[in-house]
């Protein structure tokens, strides 16, 4: 025998030691290592007491993610119902044509009515506040998604390293599957010819950024060429009562995973498993 | 056979029509396919290309797919210039700094050689662009 009965009982009490021991060394680590339990408490301290300070927005964003996400304050859209700050400064940059007809309307990022957005969180007597409001709408760059499944091209895919759902405007051959794949709308087709629409309207386009053409799909890229130059997406930028959020949603630390634990949010048809990226606070 | 005249007849026509192009030019002389212009002046600090000239002039097309892909499909957005600087691999931010010339520059040869590159579909030449305003021209900071 390798082992009697006195040896037994010593290495399992030590072993129940460890065990006992573990949470306490693992909250003073964390108290060592960083401060995010106090930001937190403190943060729901205010929560509770009703004064909600605003996380502020680093100068940049986070250099490497694993997981871009995007967390959208509603209740801050509904103080300013005809703000439209976001909407201007993405469809500016990036050169989106806004074309009279609903038929040719390109989105990227748009406004929606509550129980269109969120159809699954509708009833009778939702609070009227909310039932009448409009909910801020973009691609969510779904963790599953569908529509990267249907593209024969490979046009649009997920980029492994943060959880991007990317478009090769090169590659798009316009069969539009991935329209018909797409639960949220986050798709648009391009009917008419951008470039020669806004020649037409007399805007210039902005050179950092192509136009698309037309018979290509297009939808909310979170401002990839931004990010890749160390820059907010420009809805986030240029949001003035800072309701979309926008960070890695692997680090425990980053403000977007501080605001989902500090508050109730909501995706939009979670029940389909597209898993959504972008959360909403209500 | 009472058709052989009508039929050689037809022959010779058809041979003249296919032919045209060698006569037109014959009797009108051909052409000359001038040359791009250059336009670097304007660029302090780039007098040379970002690949030697005989490259350029035979694989630009090339270059510019490649950098493409690379771009767009591994988000590999800089290379190397001829002096070792890091130069972002762009159609309209980088090339067209000197070769802001688009009529006189790409048009021409490409014009000549019937050939239609659809880059300016979607990319924007610096005569129609607006000037920006928002920060995203700025060099990639503490990037590399």
């Amino acid at each position: 025998m390798g082992i009697d009965r006195r040896k037994f009982v010593k290495v399992a009490g030590l072993a129940a030691l460890g065990f006992a021991a573990r949470p306490p060394i693992r909250a003073f680590g964390q108290e060592i290592t960083g401060e995010s339990l106090e930001i937190r408490e403190s943060k729901a301290g205010e929560l509770l007491s009703g004064a909600v300070e605003e996380i502020k927005r680093a100068p940049h964003p986070p250099k490497n993610a694993n997981r871009w996400a995007m967390v959208i304050d509603l209740r801050k859209c509904r103080e300013h119902q005809d703000c439209t700050a976001c909407i201007d400064a993405c469809h500016k940059i990036h050169n989106v044509p806004s074309y009279p007809k609903p038929k040719d309307e390109i989105k990227w990022i748009w406004k929606e009515h509550f129980n269109h957005a969120f159809p699954d969180a509708d009833h009778d007597f939702i609070e009227e506040e909310v039932k009448h409001s409009n909910a801020l709408l973009l691609c969510n760059h779904c963790d599953n998604p569908p529509c990267v499944r249907v593209c024969p091209t490979q046009a649009t895919w997920k980029r492994e390293e943060d959880g991007l759902v990317m478009m090769d405007w090169h590659r798009c051959i316009g069969c539009r599957y991935c329209i018909a794949a797409c639960p949220y709308g986050s798709r648009s087709f391009n009917y008419r010819e951008p470039k020669k629409f806004l020649e037409e309207q007399g805007i210039k386009p902005q050179p950092d950024f192509p136009t698309r053409t037309r018979g290509v799909v297009e939808k909310c890229t979170f401002c990839e060429e931004r990010l890749a130059r160390n820059l907010w997406p420009a809805c986030v930028e240029a949001c003035p009562y800072n309701a979309l959020t926008f960070g890695d949603l692997d680090n425990a630390d980053d403000p977007v995973r501080i605001l989902l634990h500090d508050n109730f949010t909501i995706r939009r048809k979670p029940g389909l498993g597209t898993q959504p990226e972008v959360y909403y606070i209500v | 056979m009472s058709d052989t005249g009508k039929i050689v007849i037809g022959l010779i026509v058809f041979l003249i029509l296919m032919t045209f192009p060698i006569w037109y030019n014959i009797v009108n002389g051909v052409t000359p396919i001038q040359d791009p212009e250059i336009a670097t002046q304007n660029v302090p600090g780039k007098n040379q290309c970002v690949r030697p000239v005989e490259y350029m002039r035979a694989k630009h097309m090339n270059l510019l797919n490649q950098w493409r892909d690379e771009v767009v499909r591994r988000g590999d957005r800089y290379t190397e210039g001829p002096n070792g600087e890091l130069i972002e691999k762009s159609l309209s931010n980088t090339c067209m700094d000197c070769h802001s010339n688009k009529e006189n520059f790409c048009d021409r040869c490409h014009n000549a050689m019937a050939v239609d590159p659809y880059c300016w579909n979607c990319h924007i030449m610096p005569s129609e662009a607006a000037e920006t305003e928002m920060a995203m021209s700025t060099t990639p900071e503490e990037e590399n």
